[in-house]
Order: C-alpha cells, then sequence, then structure tokens
C-alpha cells in the first residue's frame, strides 16, 4: 500500500491548514457564502438536510487498519458513532459540525487521509477494481497507476474549475469490475499484439440524468504516455465543454454533441504536442509498483486441511464462504466479503464499533489492509484459507456476514431523502422493505446473481441504471415514486437498463420487485443468471405481471 | 488602483480603452476584437499595448501577435468558469508568452496560488483590501504534484 513521502504529507497538512482559514473566513463573515461553496465542496463538504455532510477520499478504495481506526474515532467524537460507504469507495459522515471539519481533516491527515476534490466540479477520487492485486484473471495491477493518477489530479492547477465533475477508473483485469465504461475516463490495461501492456482509454461514459457508454478514443496508449493523454483530454474538456447547463455540461455531452471521431482529433491535436516533454518515466512507474509489491504470503497456505472439512460440516459456513468469498491468485488464500447490508441497517453504514472491530481483523488475517467496493461493502483481500472460520465467526458475531454479496439484498443505495438535500424520495426504507420482504436467504440464493440500485434521485448516485434492477426514486407533486429498470449493467457487456413502465407508488415498489423475481423464477432456463433472462425476453414478461397487479 | 505583480504590490499603469474609444497614450489594453479589427492602427499609438480576453476567446489566434504585447488581461467572467487557467497555461506553456498575464474580474483570491502556477503573474484586486489577502494566498502551499509553468 502506498506510503505518504514528505511531499504528500505537507501538501495535505497544507490543505488542511488552507481549509481551516477559508472556514474561520467564512464563519466571520468575511467570505461570501457562494465562493465558501466552491471551496468547502473541493474538501467534501457539503449543506445537507440536517447538517454538513464530509465525505472523504478513499484512494481507489485501499484503506489500513490504522486509518479505519481513525474513522472510527470521527465516528464516536465527531458524529453520531457511524459512516457511511459510497459508490466511489469514498466515506461519508453525515452528521459532523462546520465549525469542526477542520479538525476532523487534521485527524485524517495524521493517518495519511484527505478529502480533497471529493466533491465540487473538478477531478474526483480515482476508483478501481476492488479486486486489484490479487484477482486470477489480472493483466496488471491498475493500483500503481491509480496512484500516479490520484498524485496527477489532486491539487492541479489548471483543471480545478471545470465545466463539471469529472471521474476516473482504472480497471487491470478482464472482468471489469470498476465500471469503466461509465466513467468521464476509463482506463482499462490491456495487452497489444506485442505483449506490451498499456491503456485501453474509454472517454465520455457516464450515469446520472443522461446515463451514457462510453467509447473508446485510444485502443492502446503506452504507459509512458498516460499523464500527457489525460492532460491533452483534460485541456480539451475545460476549454471546450458547456458551461451554460450544468445538465449538459459533462464531457459525455460534449463527446456526443461534437462526435466522437471529432472530440477525438482534439484531443489528439493537443496530445501531440504535449506527449514528448511529458513522459512517465519507466523508474517513476517502477518505483509506484514497489509501492504495492505482494505482502508475504505463505507458502504453505494451502497446506491446510481444515478449511475444506469445515464448509462439509458446517452449512452456514460454506453458504458464507460461496457467496461473500472470492477466489485468489495465491493458493491457499481467498478474498473476504464484509458484508455492509446486514437486514436491519442502511446499506453502506458501519458503526464505530464495527470499524475499530474490521481493523483488529484485517490486522490479525489480512496484512492490515481493507478495502472498500464501489458495491458498498468491505473486502479484507488477503485471508489464508485457514484463517476463513475464525474470520467468519467474529464478523457473524459483528453482523458483517450476512452470505448476500451479489445477491438481491446486496443493494446499492443512496442516502436518499432522509439525508440528502437532493433527494426526490426516501431509499433506505424501501431497500429495509424489499429486505424483509426477501428474509428467506435460499430463496435469495436460488435467485443467485442480482444487482438492485437504488436511488432517491435523477443524480443517480446510487446508479440505478446500471442495476439489472434498478429503482429511481421521483417526485410527482410531492409525494414518492418509483421509476423500475431493468437489464442495466456496468461490467464488460455494459448497458443501460430498460424502463419497465410508468413509475409505481411508494408502498407498490417492494410488492413490485417481488413479481418480477417471481417471473424470472418461473420463467428462467437452467442456470440462466436474471440478467441473461432480461437480455434473452425483454421487458414484456415483467411488465405484465407488474402492471397485472396494479 | 494598486494591484499585485511578481508577488509585489506595485501601482496600475495601464488603462483599459473601450471598443468605441479612441486609443490614449501611454499602456492602454483592449478587447480581442478591437486588437483583431484596429491592429495596425494600435500598434502605431505611443505607448505599450495590451489585450483582454474574455474565457470565450481563443488564445491560439493570438499567437502570432504575442510579441507585440507586453500585456494579456484574463478577464473572468465567474469564478467558477475555468477556461481562462487553460488560457493562461497555453500562452506561457504553449506560445511562450513573456509578458505579463494579469488576473481581473470575478476570480478570487483562493484561486490565485493555481493561477500563479499555470503562469500567471500579476493580480488586480475588486478591491485594495484583497491586496494583503492576494500576497498571502499565493502562499497556500510550498509543494505540489504536477509540473506547471510554475
Amino acid at each position: 500500500m502506498y506510503q505518504y513521502t514528505d511531499t504528500d504529507q505537507t501538501l495535505v497538512d497544507e490543505r488542511v491548514a488552507q481549509f481551516r482559514r477559508q472556514t474561520e473566513q467564512f464563519l466571520k463573515g468575511e467570505l461570501s457564502e457562494d465562493h465558501y461553496r466552491a471551496l468547502r465542496l473541493r474538501n467534501g463538504v457539503y449543506i445537507q438536510t440536517h447538517a454538513p455532510l464530509l465525505r472523504i477520499a478513499g484512494p481507489y478504495g485501499l484503506l489500513n487498519s490504522k486509518q479505519v481506526r481513525k474513522l472510527a474515532h470521527i465516528a464516536r467524537n465527531y458524529d453520531k458513532n457511524y459512516c457511511h460507504f459510497t459508490t466511489r469507495q469514498n466515506i461519508q459522515f453525515n452528521w459532523p459540525k462546520l465549525e469542526l471539519i477542520p479538525d476532523i481533516l487534521a485527524e485524517l491527515a495524521s493517518v495519511q487521509m484527505h478529502s480533497i476534490q471529493t466533491s465540487g466540479n473538478c477531478m474526483r477520487n480515482t476508483t478501481s477494481d476492488h479486486l486489484a492485486g490479487v484477482c486470477v484473471d489480472e493483466v496488471e495491477d491498475p493500483r500503481p497507476y491509480c496512484e500516479i493518477i490520484r498524485q496527477w489530479t489532486t491539487l492541479h492547477p489548471e483543471f480545478d474549475y471545470l465545466p463539471r465533475k469529472f471521474k476516473i477508473a482504472v480497471s487491470g483485469a478482464l472482468h471489469d469490475r470498476a465500471a469503466t465504461q461509465f466513467h468521464d475516463i476509463g482506463l482499462h490495461l490491456v495487452k497489444n499484439a506485442e505483449g506490451e501492456v498499456g491503456f485501453k482509454v474509454i472517454v465520455g461514459g457516464g450515469l446520472g440524468r443522461t446515463p451514457i457508454i462510453g467509447q473508446v478514443i485510444k485502443p492502446f496508449l503506452e504507459k509512458k504516455h498516460l499523464l500527457s493523454y489525460l492532460e491533452a483530454v483534460l485541456r480539451i474538456y475545460n476549454l471546450y465543454g458547456r458551461r451554460d447547463n450544468k445538465y449538459k455540461a459533462r464531457i459525455k455531452i460534449l463527446v456526443k454533441e461534437s462526435s466522437l471521431a471529432k472530440f477525438s482529433a482534439l484531443v489528439e491535436k493537443e496530445w501531440l504536442q504535449l506527449k514528448d516533454n511529458n513522459e512517465l518515466s519507466a523508474d517513476r512507474i517502477v518505483a509506484m509498483c514497489a509501492q504495492f509489491s505482494a505482502p508475504a504470503y505463505d507458502d504453505h497456505a494451502s497446506e491446510d486441511q481444515s478449511f475444506v472439512q469445515l464448509q462439509v460440516e458446517n452449512k452456514a459456513f460454506s453458504t458464507w464462504v460461496k457467496h461473500n468469498t472470492a477466489e485468489h491468485k495465491i493458493a491457499g488464500y481467498r478474498a473476504a466479503f464484509v458484508s455492509l447490508k446486514a437486514p436491519d441497517s442502511p446499506p453502506g453504514d458501519m458503526t464505530d464499533k464495527q470499524l475499530d472491530a474490521v481493523a483488529d481483523l484485517a490486522d490479525a488475517y489480512s496484512f492490515g489492509e481493507i478495502r472498500a467496493t464501489h458495491r458498498q461493502n468491505l473486502i479484507l483481500a488477503d485471508i489464508k484459507q485457514a484463517d476463513l472460520y475464525p474470520l467468519w465467526q467474529k464478523l457473524t458475531e459483528l453482523k458483517l456476514a450476512t452470505p448476500n454479496i451479489g445477491t438481491a439484498t446486496d443493494m446499492i443505495c443512496c442516502p436518499g431523502l432522509d439525508f440528502c438535500s437532493l433527494a426526490n424520495a426516501g431509499s433506505i426504507g424501501i431497500a429495509k422493505e424489499i429486505n424483509e420482504a426477501l428474509d428467506d436467504m435460499d430463496y435469495i440464493h436460488d435467485i443467485g446473481d442480482l444487482k438492485i440500485n437504488m436511488s432517491g434521485c435523477m443524480n443517480g448516485c446510487a446508479h440505478q441504471s446500471v442495476g439489472h434492477i434498478g429503482i429511481l426514486g421521483v417526485d410527482k407533486k410531492g409525494t414518492e415514486w418509483y421509476q423500475l429498470t431493468l437489464g442495466g449493467s456496468s461490467e464488460n457487456n455494459a448497458a443501460i437498463g430498460e424502463r419497465l413502465g410508468p413509475a409505481v407508488a411508494k408502498d407498490q415498489v417492494t410488492k413490485a420487485i417481488i413479481t418480477i423475481l417471481d417471473v424470472y423464477i418461473k420463467q428462467r432456463l437452467e442456470e440462466e443468471s436474471f440478467l441473461d433472462m432480461v437480455n434473452r425476453v425483454g421487458i414484456t414478461p415483467f411488465k405484465e405481471q407488474v402492471y397485472a397487479t396494479h | 488602483m494598486q494591484l499585485i505583480k511578481d508577488q509585489q504590490i506595485i501601482d496600475n499603469t495601464w488603462q483599459y480603452i473601450a471598443d468605441n474609444e479612441q486609443p490614449k497614450t501611454g499602456d492602454i489594453s483592449v478587447s480581442f476584437a478591437r486588437w483583431q479589427r484596429d491592429k495596425q492602427e494600435l500598434l502605431a499609438h505611443d505607448g505599450r499595448l495590451g489585450v483582454r480576453i474574455s474565457s470565450l476567446d481563443n488564445v491560439d489566434e493570438l499567437a502570432d501577435d504575442l510579441d507585440k504585447l507586453q500585456l494579456i488581461e484574463l478577464d473572468f467572467p465567474d469564478f467558477a468558469d475555468g477556461r481562462s487557467f487553460s488560457q493562461a497555461w497555453l500562452l506561457r506553456g504553449r506560445y511562450h508568452y513573456q509578458g505579463e498575464i494579469r488576473a481581473i474580474g470575478h476570480y478570487i483570491p483562493d484561486q490565485v496560488f493555481y493561477l500563479a502556477r499555470v503562469g500567471v503573474n500579476a493580480f488586480s484586486p475588486k478591491t485594495s483590501r484583497e491586496l494583503s489577502s492576494i500576497i498571502n494566498k499565493l502562499q497556500d502551499f510550498t509543494v505540489n504534484y504536477q509540473s506547471s509553468i510554475n
């Protein structure tokens, strides 16, 4: 895991001092609301329904145990004993006091964390594959490039006042777990015909109000040109992106309105003038890769016999292993998910006690590292198979072992109307209701791989348009209604969900979901996943049943 | 009115001439449209020349004239309009402009550190009270991650 140098630490400390001065100026009335708003947003501070919201960066989702303990400390001392993990692998606090936020940021800086550029019209936290470095289908570990990009994007003097926010994701595996086709820039590490590894560059994807699948602008970019190419794209976007209408200001609209060919020509012309003076040196890449070198794995891990035996003896354990762990590239190891989707707690939330306990588990079993996933769970990535049983027992005690990863109750959910000032409708309540209706784990496992994403408004923080089932809260004359979509996907087979029909009333959402799942159970082919079936039969059979009952 | 140039507070010697005004003796700046229209007449006037560009102007079109200009004013219509940052970078980084680049209009003092990094070396404050604030904020950071102009 990357460790801060003196430069990194100085930069973060100076940022805290800067924001402290700005906040003091604002509180004294020396800085206008409008100006302070732009500055606080660039430090992750929103003003929400009840209180300010502080969003902290989880760089490409990677955290260590010390940092997680610090989050627990902040939850206890500055908030209401919990925090929330977001779809950008970030961490949010819902109840901090504005005047204390500089103190919180100073606490974070002491463990090499910050909230820089986690909101505002600037380059945001770079996200990545939650199984980076451990998965079996990896071309190359994306994290060193994520860190190079993190540094380049942080306090970039030219690109901090963009037309709109700008998100970059990097994937190094064959299976895209980072939704690279739905980012302003998606980077995919690929091998060319000569066997060299470089980047496939995808541009102009995005979710939100106008979901668009990104297009390949550069099939193969040599690694040394990574930053010059990003600079070229950002400069063209900064100069030509629309600023007249915030709903048309994302790069996806620029690419769409000008056509990929024209946009690409502008970028290419810009890049050709930059590329030779801005090369990423091989030394820098090697040094950065060294920061992410493999931990000291036990060569004898696979010799353990207990793992197989305990699965035979204990059905609950074997169910958890099946659903909540993933294959690891090292024999005798697995990656274990920490499910933040227990039936009775809001998706993605964690208490201070759970945070502390997971930090201890990471120290005991997973080299002290914890990762956040973009589906709002955590992963302990390097668990020896012999340790999975005690880990499972402890996670069960903590209510963090619900065996539902990748299933119907592993919903992505935004904070919704309960917390967010933008929301039109509640989402946490609906998630709870669906959870209560789907209380039979065998039924959930029978349904299998299913991604339900639910957002409380058009901004689509919970990526409803790429959910296999998407639920979007809308406001109809002061009441909450929900628009359903089917067939979305953020993975390799990227697709935007199709609208099922008219929005349904709040008290009908759970019923509609159950109806959809029943149609699937009755009409699926053997081994056919929900998404495959939707792709085969379309939405009609679902639509007929959902609206027949209304 | 005083302003900041190269980290010092100095007196402003420049005057902006509106598009319907006659050029005056001394240091004057004009709009980009005026410059394109009356280039020869302006070059004949007694004094130094500057051009005021808006965030909509394309600085590439100014590239061939840069050796005739001692001042380029970047006029911020709104502090959130970040095009001026790229304009400054292009003037310095691509066209190697050596004269003064001055931020004017609706930028905010909290942006001057970034503006200085992309090559802006002079700042016209909205009020004289902003002078010390701008000087201080030019020192917000002692480190950075990217190469830029400064």
